[in-house]
């Protein structure tokens, strides 16, 4: 078990820089993901951890002590990757045996028999120990995966999009087994994804990386609910919050170029002087409602009914606007409707940088 | 979808199998002359129109594999009769076998020039894939400065006719006294292979995902562990492919183990047809000089055909 530390680290291939200025605290034990989209450099990160990519500037600390020269060998870390993780000559047992056995730190041979057998018992694999990997389904290829860093017992458990690669239903029941995996371990993970929803239900913290750099770290419900800037409040959450350009004039949200408006109460938290400065409003579809006397009127441009609830796309002019509404809700498309919004759950972003209001003051 | 077939299906596959049949017959034609002749009785071995039906003899090989000299009078019966059964076939041809003063059977040239052979072409095909395949693993997985370049000069040594070089070759091997060794030639070979196998190994080094071996990394293996334990069986089909390359190259070389060498480390090749010159020439016995030639690479390739047919594939599918 460890605690990880990445100060101000910076990595360039070339003339393309992957990450500037890291700095990342994960603490021991913890679930921590590292959010972002393709090429923002969550793997290069992952790979600096694991030893398999030197920092261009900057320094890793695994438990305080500065792994620099440590090769990867010898930081004692698991990885379990998308694909291509596992030995294709091998059977499952020999894979899971493999990581047991290298000179530096060879386990006898009851000790290896041993946790290959509990590794599989935690994992349900037991019966595809003497199967050869090229025989596995995707999710039992994943399995075996997470078994190989299992066994070894690592200081910390690094995972570069270990679910991507498989069905939907899959990924859902591995995403709760990884979890309850962790939490028995008591173990340090750094799980790196490109989905906001694993990232939301797996992490105690979540890191959201864009082009290189770390936007916003926090626990996924300060993610959520109290994005940093735009780039945070348009990743996280499906449909992502809806940022509307507007103005604030006398405790209302007018939103220009449109002219509708909105009652804004929560001015105290701004800091004030905001009035008639340019502002991105951010509110998530859930507290957007509708209602007969709401204060704006909309058509329904768009209805997707997920079951337990209906996003509706609302016009007004020709701005586009998603409500998460009860599935019960009846609409039709076209049909006008009014809407509200909750005032105390609106995030403020200033239009220039793009920055939370709360965050910048 | 094979129960369903069109009639043009059928027409095209029929062509297809008249067409692999051309093509084989054309490619086996030579393969049969030379084995049909090299079993033939001498008298048969040049007439037109070519003998089909005969008697198959062994005496070429026995005539191949000895020193003979031509019989000035015929043996006695006792003679005859005290012979061993090979020792009779030539005797049948009008010639006997040279033996020497405590009555050993002296040897030709033939088997030696074909252990020769074997060492030379194994030792430098081993060199050369066993160089290539470090080599491409290197440029394979790691940044190496000036790649594309260094790449290319290794290519650029194939890119003249390798005779053009042969008489600075044969000065700076005599200079230094490697003409006529079997050390000449295993470097000449190795270095005339070396490119074409670093550029295929590249190849299959290159469809390796490095997944694997980053795997073996983390888990505690060193680079040389990972590379043996990891790379190597999934490069196999690779080597195989480029071990028969390389090997049928210098196997079958003809122009400098000709120029190179004259008697102790001199190779099959030049050496077969400079029997042609020896006296009236015996096309059976040449033909069986080449017969024999030609087994270990039917070998050779047949061991490893699995391993081939991938391999040609391998470069052509991409992930």
């Amino acid at each position: 078990m460890a605690h990880i530390q990445l100060k101000n680290v910076s990595k360039k291939f070339g003339n393309h820089t992957a990450l500037t200025g890291l700095d990342l605290d994960i603490a021991d034990g913890e679930f921590f993901v590292l959010l972002g989209e393709t090429g923002a450099g969550k793997t290069t990160t992952l790979r600096m951890i694991a030893g398999l990519e030197k920092p261009t500037e900057g320094q890793v600390f695994i438990d305080g002590v500065d792994v620099a020269d440590w090769g990867a060998a010898e930081r004692d870390v698991a990885l379990v990757l998308q694909q291509y993780s596992l030995y294709p000559r091998y059977t499952v047992r020999e894979n899971l045996e493999f990581p047991l056995k290298p000179k530096i730190r060879r386990l006898p041979d009851a000790e290896i028999k041993d946790r290959v057998d509990r590794a599989a018992r935690t994992l349900r694999i037991e019966h595809l120990l003497d199967r050869k990997t090229d025989r596995l389904s995707g999710g039992e290829m994943q399995r075996v995966s997470i078994g190989r860093a299992i066994v070894r017992k690592p200081r910390v458990f690094l995972m570069d999009e270990p679910l991507s690669a498989l069905d939907a239903k899959l990924r859902e029941a591995l995403r709760t087994e990884l979890k309850n995996l962790q939490m028995q371990l008591g173990a340090t993970f750094l799980f790196v994804t490109h989905d906001q929803i694993e990232a939301m239900s797996m992490g105690d913290k979540v890191g959201v990386l864009n082009h290189g750099r770390i936007v916003q770290t926090g626990t996924p419900h300060e993610i959520y609910n109290n994005p940093r800037d735009t780039y945070v409040a348009s990743f996280v959450g499906s449909p992502p919050m809806n940022l509307i350009d507007g103005r604030l004039v006398d405790g209302r949200a007018v939103m220009a170029p449109l002219n509708f408006e909105l009652p804004f109460s929560g001015g105290a938290k701004t800091g004030g002087a905001t009035d008639g400065r340019p502002l991105v409003f951010g509110i998530r579809p859930e507290d957007v409602y509708l209602e007969t006397g709401a204060p704006v009127e909309a058509r329904v441009h768009d209805v997707e009914n997920h079951g337990v609830e209906k996003i509706l796309t609302l016009r007004v002019g020709d701005t586009m606007l998603r409500a998460t509404v009860p599935a019960r809700t009846d609409v039709e498309i076209e049909q006008p409707v009014r809407f509200a919004w909750n005032p105390d759950k609106v995030v403020l972003f200033d239009k220039g940088s793009g920055v939370s209001l709360r965050h910048a003051g | 979808m094979a129960a369903v077939r069109t009639s043009s299906e059928i027409g095209f596959n029929r062509v297809a199998i008249v067409a692999v049949l051309v093509v084989t017959i054309i490619f086996l034609a030579p393969i049969y002359w030379i084995a049909s002749t090299a079993f033939k009785p001498r008298n048969l071995a040049t007439t037109i129109p070519p003998t089909v039906v005969f008697q198959p003899e062994i005496s070429p090989f026995v005539k191949l594999f000895t020193k003979r000299s031509q019989l000035r009078s015929p043996p006695t019966p006792e003679e005859y009769a005290a012979a061993p059964w090979w020792e009779r076939v030539v005797f049948n041809g009008g010639e006997k076998i040279v033996r020497d003063g405590k009555g050993r059977v002296q040897w030709s040239g033939y088997p030696s020039r074909f252990m020769n052979s074997l060492i030379v072409a194994i030792t430098s095909t081993i060199l050369a894939v066993g160089m290539g395949t470090f080599t491409a693993y290197g440029f394979s997985r790691f940044r190496v400065k000036g790649e594309a370049d260094l790449l290319f000069f290794i290519l650029s040594t194939r890119m003249l006719p390798p005779v053009v070089v042969a008489i600075p070759m044969f000065l700076m091997y005599r200079a230094v006294g490697l003409n006529d060794s079997h050390l000449g030639l295993i470097i000449l070979y190795t270095a005339f292979n070396l490119s074409f196998s670093v550029w295929l190994m590249k190849g299959f080094m290159d469809e390796i995902p490095k997944e694997y071996e980053e795997a073996a990394l983390v888990d505690g293996y060193t680079r040389m562990e990972a590379f043996f334990k990891i790379v190597l069986p999934e490069a196999a089909t690779g080597i195989a492919a480029t071990a028969v390359f390389c090997f049928i190259t210098a196997w079958n070389e003809y122009a400098f183990a000709l120029i190179m060498t004259n008697r102790r480390a001199q190779t099959a090749p030049p050496f077969i047809p400079s029997q042609v010159g020896a006296g009236l020439p015996d096309w059976t016995v040449i033909a069986a000089g080449t017969f024999l030639f030609l087994l270990p690479v039917a070998i050779f390739t047949f061991l490893l055909r699995n391993h081939l047919l991938r391999g040609m594939s391998f470069g052509a599918i991409r992930k």
